[in-house]
């Protein structure tokens, strides 16, 4: 490696390095701020003289955070499982089977996508008082699961479109069924995608906030999002609590993102720039 | 920020035909099909499908959310161009897409021009951390954001230490920063996802396009509008329309951080759907920016499809 060269890379690392500090900045600002004495205004991202880890007993108690996740976790799970199944069932079908139509109805699908929220909020509103369903997990099950299924359809039929159709036709020509073939070839097949479809569901879930805003209304049936801004209503002026339930509220997804960041990033990335 | 799961596959919509590769279906047409998507089909069009129309049919009336709504035809259409608070808020959003778009695709640009020319180490831990803004609950960074630009908050305070302590002031809560601060948090949130892509695109080109640049005796400019650009023109149309959704859609930071406000100074359109719907019981008026919203999406989305496709394929 020449002078120049080795130049550049200092140069490029810095600049990454730099990017990433940027990015990382304001995350870390949020937990230094969690750690300040409840009630102290803290400005700046110095450490604090002594860590008051108080703040998320505080919050967690005060704040209602245990029933906003409870709701939260109730709404989550229900979505990944429902929307994960159901898209699973679509998709196998789109990618595996011909049949008239396909194509209108795949398209019609993906369609979903695009339509923003905004465009249908005023008179989901309207459908889900109707359906006496207004303040209830349900309501944000049903409408969250909708959402996912458009995305989710359009994923598990490009993850069961690459298997090898061998493998589909020799179970086909030994007479297993439809759901048969599902089951035993094409689930563990895709077992990949699937895994990368229920981490992008749970966390786009999980971070929902314009649906819990409208369509909720108790404290009761709030999601942890929502629930951290009622939370910051009522300690305005508090901010290392406020600070101390933003850490609180973000900690499942940091988790699983840690955890399952492979998929994470895989489903953004391989997903976004298939083809 | 638009659903991490959505990504993916608005591109899939808007991508020229072209680049949908005919794929053949094994087998004989099976009627069985349709049972496996009715399941899902039916909650799709439940929650998804009839409200749009519905939402299309709301936006023709004038309707309090109570009393019996009035036909008004085309007026909530007209009221768009003319009401200057809608007007205003998609004003705004040009503002935002600058920041939301512009800015992180010219910084993602530079980088992955800068690192055509190496390979990364540790570039899993890099795209790991200019990922997390990407995942991260929007209400949660907002409230960060919010922090940081508050009146005592960190930036004045810093301000202050690099005796720059004239330019301290509000900056959420005053009429000319209010927006731009608004946006700054948005280049923010969206530099690592377009970094990452684009720095994905980059690798996946050919060394011996680079080599071959080389020596054509091409210097570092000509190299990236000669091989790195044409390179990385999917993952650059996928960025753009994203964040160009994004950029129209936001609502969550705007709600949590300004509240539209100070005055109207940060309205966009979605926030007015909110407010006119579910406060000021302005719902015709609601439905009809919220039609609107949904075309223009549809409109940017098809054109920068359209001009960042390749020519050639």
């Amino acid at each position: 490696m020449n002078a120049t060269t080795r130049r550049q890379a200092i140069i490029n690392y810095a600049l990454l390095v730099f990017f990433c500090f940027i990015a990382l900045f304001p995350i870390f600002g949020v937990f230094i701020a969690s750690v300040y004495p409840s009630g102290s205004q803290p400005s700046s991202f110095k450490l604090p003289s002594h860590f008051a880890f108080h703040n998320f007993v505080t919050a967690w108690t005060q704040g209602d955070f245990s029933m906003y996740f409870r709701s939260s976790a109730i709404v989550a799970v229900s979505v990944v499982v429902l929307a994960t199944g159901l898209s699973v069932l679509g998709g196998y079908a789109f990618g595996t089977m011909r049949f008239r139509g396909s194509k209108v109805l795949f398209y019609t699908f993906i369609l979903g996508l695009i339509i923003p929220t905004e465009a249908t909020i005023v008179s989901l509103y309207y459908d889900i008082r109707s359906l006496n369903l207004i303040d209830t997990w349900t309501a944000l099950i049903l409408v969250e699961v909708s959402g996912a299924v458009a995305f989710g359809v359009f994923w598990m039929r490009a993850a069961f479109l690459s298997a090898p159709r061998s493998l589909l036709e020799a179970a086909r020509i030994d007479g297993a069924s439809t759901w048969q073939i599902m089951w035993r070839i094409m689930i563990p097949f895709g077992w990949p995608a699937i895994l990368t479809l229920m981490v992008l569901t749970f966390a786009d879930s999980w971070n929902e906030f314009f649906l819990a805003l409208v369509l909720t209304t108790s404290n009761q049936h709030l999601t942890a999002p929502a629930g951290l801004q009622v939370f910051s209503g009522k300690y305005v002026t508090n901010t290392p609590l406020i600070a101390a339930g933003a850490v609180i509220v973000a900690l499942p997804v940091v988790m699983v993102f840690l955890l399952l960041q492979r998929q994470f990033i895989r489903g953004v990335l391989t997903g976004a720039v298939k083809g | 920020m638009e659903d991490l799961a959505a990504r993916p596959a608005i591109i899939e919509v808007v991508q020229s035909p072209k680049r949908r590769r005919q794929e053949r279906l094994p087998g004989e047409p099976r009627k069985v099909a349709y049972l496996y998507i009715l399941p899902a089909f039916l909650i799709y069009a439940a929650f998804n499908l009839v409200p749009l129309v519905q939402g299309f049919n709301l936006s023709f009336y004038n309707w309090d959310g109570i009393t019996t709504g009035q036909w008004v035809g085309l007026s909530n259409y007209r009221a768009v161009f003319s009401d200057p608070i809608i007007r205003d808020s998609y004003l705004h959003t040009l503002v935002l897409i600058v920041f939301y778009c512009f800015i992180p695709v010219a910084i993602g640009l530079l980088l992955a021009a800068l690192l055509s020319r190496m390979r990364i180490r540790g570039l899993t831990v890099f795209r790991m951390l200019l990922f997390l803004p990407t995942v991260l609950t929007d209400v949660v960074l907002a409230f960060a954001w919010t922090w940081i630009y508050d009146p005592k908050g960190p930036l004045n305070n810093f301000l202050q230490d690099v005796h720059l302590g004239f330019l301290r002031r509000p900056w959420l809560g005053d009429f000319h920063t209010a927006l731009p601060a608004v946006g700054l948090f948005g280049s923010w949130e969206e530099y690592g996802f377009c970094m990452i892509l684009f720095i994905a695109g980059v690798m996946k080109i050919p060394a011996s396009l680079y080599e071959a640049a080389r020596v054509d005796g091409a210097n570092a400019v000509r190299e990236f509008f000669a091989v790195t650009l044409p390179g990385i023109r999917y993952e650059l149309t996928v960025v753009v329309v994203l964040t160009m959704i994004d950029a129209l859609g936001t609502f969550d930071e705007v709600y949590i951080m300004t509240n539209g406000g100070p005055g109207t100074a940060t309205t966009v359109p979605a926030f007015e759907v909110y407010n006119r719907a579910f406060l000021t019981g302005q719902v015709g008026s609601a439905a009809a920016i919220g039609i609107t919203l949904m075309v223009v999406v549809f409109a940017v989305s098809y054109g920068i499809a359209k001009v960042l496709e390749p020519k050639d394929a």
